[in-house]
């Protein structure tokens, strides 16, 4: 599809900016030329506008000949023998009008004139040619950055859509098994409490279940995907753990990618709670305040606490999702004094749901 | 201590959680040959509980408070036969590299807690017999020591951060930051920290084996030393070395330990 002969918002431009090359034809017309100044116009506007249009053939020529895989030899000679073509069609088109102009008595004796002029009329010709062959690789140029940016910026997102995919929060399968084993446990001590737990457990995986589908969920929702996740832990725990929220109401129903917040609070409960053999409190303060939703999760933790192999992974892999979703305009910290242990985010605070 | 009690396997249940220890429980109770000596809910504990009651089977978690179950069997030694019980299944390996009898992945059912059970009288030498008998057996059998295995299973370019040790029934953790230099000591080494010793069966080859190279180094056949302790190296004698440290101890270099030390220096 031509660029400019398809879309009137490009041709008017295009005519527009061959004014003042109309402008200059009639000037070679009617000064070195010797036509009357009226004859230049007569003659000159019309054979200007043809060719603003015979000159657009000149696109087909460059996208056949692309600067950069192209000899320069081979570009030489297809722009200049176009040119003459064209350039030679032109002065046949011109030779046609003043045969036609002549039969007016206002204009008679003008076709000898005119043809005294048609080297000049060539040569102008093939210069024009040759100045719309460069703008229209300056076009193509253009449009090849625009569609390189595209590409790009397409294959950003495909490969962030694939990073998503793959940093997928999971549930951590020991939960499910030592939830499983505490269930056994009870069905023989308290099968009433066991009915209870099967029915937490089941409660939590339900919310878990095709989370994984939806890019963010409200906080509210994050919020009791948590609470159902430590209903079970504290059947597990007994006692040991303890939970304190501290929320802003502005804060439930800012967007956050789902199973941002669980991981933390798992983190706290397998490094910190669990490792304490009187437990401790897990700490939750939320906050949205001038578009940007702070989060902080805080737990004691003993540190002198046996090594474990598989920590931090829950952590790096919401860094992770963090920075790919937000990039810098997400924080995500860690630090530990004495016996508690910090975890702070900060990312901005969407009200609606982006895909 | 009547006669038919001391027939009978004595075992401790170690485990974090309450209900955990529950299933346990219930199926030991199931068998009137197993009596449950203890229930411990963390490492000290256990630590204390199996030294105290020198028990001939115990039920070891591995993540728990204070010493995860590996560190547990590290300073119990050999006497008694041990089961992990755990929820993870990465530390398989592991847990038969230092002799477990066998490895019960939570939840398990009760199949397969009879043939733990099974293969755990097996080692106990197939009869129930006292548990002083049995710690003897198992300690005059020339079986590597826990720490020694331990060594063995920890995954390469993974050192330790902390070292375990016992006096009696107490528990010390030791910092590998804390640790100033380690002397062998025929079948011990002399953990030195903080102006104290404490003394732990394991052969210094496989403590130094343990300890990040980069930052501990074997000076003497004898001796690992922790390169931020040394202040100077003096001459001693005609073509041997001591090493000063900050709190002046010196401790002798050998020639290969030198030509090491050196090495390092001049890195």
């Amino acid at each position: 599809m031509h660029p400019i002969l398809g879309n009137l918002r490009r041709l008017i431009p295009y005519l527009l900016a061959w004014i003042p090359l109309e402008g200059m034809l009639v000037y070679l017309l009617a000064v070195p030329g010797g036509l009357t100044w009226t004859e230049a116009f007569v003659v000159g506007f019309p054979l200007c506008v043809l060719y603003a249009f015979m000159c657009l053939a000149a696109f087909y020529s460059c996208r056949g000949t692309p600067l950069d895989r192209t000899s320069k030899l081979k570009i030489a000679l297809t722009h200049s023998l176009a040119a003459v073509i064209v350039s030679g069609f032109w002065i046949l088109a011109a030779k046609a009008l003043a045969h036609v102009l002549s039969g007016f008595s206002a204009f008679s004796g003008l076709e000898p004139r005119l043809t005294k002029n048609f080297p000049l009329l060539f040569g102008t010709g093939i210069l024009l040619y040759l100045l719309v062959v460069a703008f229209f690789y300056v076009l193509l140029a253009v449009q090849e950055s625009q569609d390189s940016r595209e590409r790009e910026m397409k294959a950003g997102v495909l490969a962030r859509d694939a990073e998503l995919k793959a940093l997928k929060a999971q549930v951590n399968p020991h939960f499910l098994f030592n939830s499983l084993n505490s269930i056994s446990a009870l069905t023989s001590s308290d099968p009433a409490k066991a009915r209870e737990m099967c029915i937490l457990l089941g409660d939590f995986l339900r919310r878990t279940l095709g989370l994984g589908e939806k890019a963010a969920i409200p906080l509210e929702e994050e919020l009791s995907l948590i609470r159902s996740f430590l209903a079970v832990e504290k059947v597990r725990f007994g006692a040991r753990i303890q939970m304190e929220e501290n929320i802003d109401k502005e804060a439930l129903d800012v967007f956050v990618p789902p199973l941002l917040l669980q991981p933390l609070v798992e983190n706290a409960v397998v490094h910190g709670i669990s490792n304490l053999v009187e437990g401790g409190c897990i700490k939750l303060d939320i906050h949205a305040r001038d578009g940007v939703l702070s989060i902080a999760v805080e737990n004691s933790f003993d540190p002198d606490s046996p090594p474990r192999r598989r920590g931090g992974v829950g952590l790096a892999n919401v860094r992770q999702r963090l920075a790919t979703r937000h990039g810098n305009l997400a924080s995500f910290q860690v630090k530990t004094e004495g016996d508690r242990y910090f975890v702070a985010i900060t990312m901005p605070a969407e009200r609606e749901a982006r895909t | 201590m009547s006669e038919t009690s001391s027939k009978k396997i004595r075992a401790i249940i170690v485990d974090d959680e309450e209900l955990a220890r529950q299933v346990l429980r219930e199926f030991v109770t199931k068998h009137p040959e197993i009596e449950i000596a203890a229930e411990c809910a963390n490492g000290f504990e256990a630590v204390k509980s199996v030294t105290e009651l020198q028990p001939d089977l115990v039920f070891l978690d591995v993540q728990m408070p204070k010493l995860d179950g590996f560190e547990v069997l590290e300073l119990i030694g050999t006497g008694a036969a041990v089961v992990f019980v755990t929820a993870h299944d990465n530390y398989a390996i592991r847990a038969f590299e230092v002799h477990a009898v066998d490895y019960l992945l939570k939840p398990f059912g009760v199949d397969r807690f009879e043939a733990a059970l099974k293969r755990a009288k097996e080692r106990l030498g197939g009869k129930p017999f006292s548990s002083g008998q049995s710690v003897q057996d198992a300690r005059s059998a020339p079986a590597p020591s826990p720490s020694e295995l331990a060594a063995a299973a920890r995954p390469p370019a993974e050192y330790i951060d902390r070292i375990p040790v016992r006096e009696g029934t107490r528990v010390f953790i030791i910092p590998v930051a804390k640790l100033d230099y380690a002397e062998a000591q025929d079948d011990y080494v002399a953990i030195c920290s903080e102006g104290k010793k404490h003394l732990k069966q394991q052969t210094i080859s496989s403590l130094e084996a343990a300890l990040d190279p980069s930052r501990f180094l074997r000076i003497h056949r004898s001796y690992v030393v922790n390169l931020e302790r040394v202040v100077r190296i003096e001459p001693y004698g005609k073509d041997s070395h001591v090493a000063v440290l900050q709190n002046g101890t010196q401790l002798p270099v050998s020639r290969a330990g030198y030509a090491r030390l050196r090495e390092f220096l001049d890195k």
